[in-house]
């Protein structure tokens, strides 16, 4: 499927698309982690320095996946029953919680997870028309906005190895016409880009044989056609999405559980603590390596000139942008599974006891300026959009206002 | 004959929107592997949806024997219609989905579907049925009168009737088909001081031959073939990672009929095993040999590969695998490829699986004499 004027006509595609509805799709929270994957929301869209409950309403199953914001509605995965097979996508009326649709469809792959994580672990992705519902039983389903079935896979019922019994939870992302999707396991591994109006395959290439549970980030520092780097034990490759073809590679090793980071320019891998990466055309070049920036479990984050990122010890790490220094250190509560987000000079981040943090990152040496006590368990990543903060746990989701 | 027409017209109209129906259902069953099928099932797909909910048994016949894409299919499509149909106030055919879940000839899937849908909309009415789903094809739709079992038990228990109360354990145990119900059982038995037989109740094969170790260095076992792969004669020695190995009788205790070569050989490192057991089956039958494995494996049944996986350490639980299995009549080989990989942490010991035969509903199906 690597033809080279499918791959010119999706290219095209993705520029009328991204032309025609960037000002809409720009203050949506669209993906894992955000426009471009960088986790950092206008800062208009954000609540600011204080948060309280909009809204919540309940949840009818687990999920470590985000909800994402498209327009006025947000999109959300669970999955339930005693072998987690029944798969729910849920769109909610972002305004006041309101259910507008549920599907509730039924896992064709392995549904076999780490007691901590569970089959609604990716978070769905959307190009501002369709929803892509990825689930850790590689059961992905396209649905527009009001609900209606556009196509479905069974990547497990495909190719027949590609599972993890600890559970998978790599995140879609799509660009333009390309859907890109990763199913890291120790066994039958891959990556691939999807047609997203038919669901068939564009490409698809082998991938190291090592479970990952990392997601996809774009790279396109001028704004131009975008890349994906996708991130395993063996470093970064960065991609073009429409043909799978490998623009550059970054073989020094990479984590496998937080992803990396993008921002200024730069791609800041979690490889030997944090590499700051340059790709320039065909080539990468490494810009800085701190070995003393060491993720938990939570990705870094590129904020303004500076790199933030969470230690397994729950410490906030703040360093410089441009050569990796820290500048300060802040405890939070922890312990933190889920991914910090931003907007404006403002870090959202939840623990995974449900105590919602705000971090006011201009304050002398960071400052924790509100706490919002959710009582529930929290391992997901908050989104951003409408000056309110959408976060999950497995019966709840919330609507945090500022 | 004005009134002859226009009923000849209704009638038409009703058959061609039934051919239509059909016509379009057909398409989402012919999805299949990546992607196949999905532009004209996109199309099909809304065609369904506009169906009357009055047509809801004929969209749930669409999935009888349908594979598992076009299965998500229908859901989606039932979903659509149900929403449309509440949403307008109108109502479902409620008997007609009674009678869809009374009729065990029709696939558990639309049946299960059909019973959420019920439970969904009209509990009472589920709640009806659910006693008579206790033998139910699908155990699925079993979990339901099991549950309300296990509730009256307790309430039994609460009045001091241990008696009454054991009895209706009893009563739920021997349909219950999901590990967490039976395992909330078995001990609701045992507190009662009832033997609980699970090798039984699961099927688990307990008595086999085992041979190892073989080498597994750098997971190059894996795809090496042993002698083991080549013939089965239990009386011979064959050359091993560390000198002559041969066949040892093995029978499990564990009442999940864990298989543990590390019993036998030690605990090994970057290493293969082989089991064998024999199989009798009373007739030639579909079935299902489901394994629980950390451990990277291969199994053949009759000498023909079912199913192999290269994942070690990332978790082993109960019917982990299902694998669809056509037994023949008398005796039927099983062979298991076990490896074991070189890492060291103290959560990559075991070097073992599980296995047992059973239908597709996980009933299982005992070896004959």
């Amino acid at each position: 499927m690597n033809h080279p004027l499918i791959a010119k006509f999706l290219r095209l595609s993705a520029c009328a698309l991204f032309s025609f509805d960037s000002a809409a799709l720009a203050n949506d929270w669209l993906q894992f982690r955000g426009p471009d994957s960088g986790a950092v929301a206008n800062e208009s869209s954000g609540p600011g320095s204080k948060v309280q409950i909009g809204w919540k309403t309940d949840l009818p199953g687990r999920g470590l996946s985000s909800p994402i914001v498209v327009g006025d509605k947000v999109f959300i995965t669970c999955s339930s029953g005693p072998e987690q097979q029944s798969l729910h996508v849920f769109c909610f009326d972002a305004s006041n919680g309101k259910p507008i649709w549920e599907r509730v469809m039924r896992a064709t792959g392995r549904t076999m997870s780490h007691n901590k994580t569970c089959v609604a672990a990716p978070t769905p992705c959307s190009d501002g028309k369709r929803v892509f519902a990825l689930f850790s039983s590689n059961d992905l389903f396209a649905f527009d906005l009001d609900g209606n079935l556009l196509w479905l896979r069974g990547l497990t019922y495909d190719y027949s190895n590609a599972s993890n019994s600890l559970g998978m939870s790599q995140s879609p992302t799509v660009i333009g016409g390309a859907l890109v999707i990763q199913s890291e396991n120790d066994s039958e591994s891959f990556a691939a880009g999807i047609d997203v109006k038919t669901g068939v395959n564009l490409w698809k290439i082998d991938r190291p044989k090592a479970a990952n549970w990392t997601s996809a980030v774009h790279w396109n520092p001028d704004g131009g056609q975008a890349l994906v780097a996708l991130q395993s034990s063996k470093g970064l490759l960065g991609l073009d999405p429409f043909s799978g073809k490998q623009v550059w590679d970054y073989a020094d090793g990479a984590s496998t559980i937080p992803s990396s980071a993008v921002g200024s320019g730069a791609l800041f891998a979690v490889s030997h603590g944090i590499t700051a990466l340059k790709p320039d055309g065909n080539s990468i070049s490494q810009l800085w390596r701190n070995e003393e920036l060491n993720p938990g479990t939570a990705s870094p984050l590129a904020l303004g000139n500076a790199l933030y990122v969470v230690n397994k010890a729950g410490v906030l790490i703040k360093a410089k942008l441009s050569n990796g220094d820290e500048e300060w250190k802040l405890r939070l509560k922890g312990p933190i599974s889920g991914s910090p987000v931003a907007a404006g000079q403002y870090i959202y981040i939840a623990s995974e006891r449900g105590d919602f943090q705000v971090i006011d990152t201009s304050a002398k040496e960071g400052a924790v300026v509100q706490t919002l006590v959710l009582k529930e368990t929290i391992l997901c990543t908050p989104a951003i959009a409408k000056g309110a903060i959408f976060i999950r746990s497995d019966g709840t989701l919330w609507r945090l206002n500022g | 004959m004005k009134l002859i027409t226009h009923l000849s017209f209704l009638t038409l109209c009703a058959t061609t929107a039934t051919a239509d129906l059909t016509s379009s259902i057909e398409k989402l069953r012919s999805v299949g592997r990546e992607g196949s099928g999905n532009t004209d099932a996109s199309e099909a797909w809304q065609e369904v949806v506009k169906t009357e909910a009055s047509n809801l048994p004929a969209v749930f016949e669409g999935m009888n024997g349908a594979n598992p894409l076009a299965e998500n299919w229908i859901r989606a499509a039932v979903d659509t219609i149900v929403d449309r149909t509440l949403a307008t106030q109108k109502e479902l055919p409620i008997s007609e989905l009674k009678a869809f879940i009374a009729d065990t000839k029709h696939s558990a899937a639309p049946r299960v579907l059909a019973f959420d849908l019920i439970r969904k909309v009209s509990p009472e009415e589920a709640e009806k049925i659910t006693p008579s789903l206790l033998e139910d094809p699908s155990s699925d739709l079993r979990r339901y009168p099991i549950v309300k079992l296990i509730e009256d038990g307790e309430k039994l228990l609460g009045k001091k009737d241990t008696q009454a109360a054991g009895a209706t354990f009893e009563k739920a145990l021997i349909s219950a088909r999901d590990e967490d119900q039976i395992k909330k059982l078995t001990k609701s038995l045992r507190d009662l001081g009832k033997k609980v037989n699970l090798v039984k109740h699961f099927g688990f094969l307990t008595e086999w031959h085992l041979i190892a170790p073989f080498t597994n260095v750098e997971r190059k076992g894996f795809n090496e073939v042993f002698p083991a792969e080549k013939e089965i004669n239990l009386a011979t020695t064959y050359p091993g990672k560390t000198g002559q190995v041969k066949w040892v009788e093995y029978k499990s205790t564990d009442e999940y009929g864990m298989i543990d070569f590390n019993k036998p050989f030690g605990m090994e490192k970057q290493v293969t095993g082989y089991a064998y057991t024999e199989f009798n089956s009373t007739e030639e039958r579909e079935a299902e040999i489901r394994l629980g494995c950390k451990n990277g494996w291969k199994i053949w049944l009759n000498g023909k590969l079912i199913f192999a996986r290269d994942e070690y350490h990332r978790g082993m639980k109960l019917d982990q695998y299902k694998l669809p299995a056509k037994l023949q009549k008398g005796k039927n080989a099983i062979l298991v490829k076990c490896c074991q990989n070189e890492q060291t942490e103290e959560w990559t010991v075991e070097w073992q699986f599980q296995l047992r035969v059973c239908d597709s509903t996980g009933t299982a199906i005992s070896s004959a004499p």
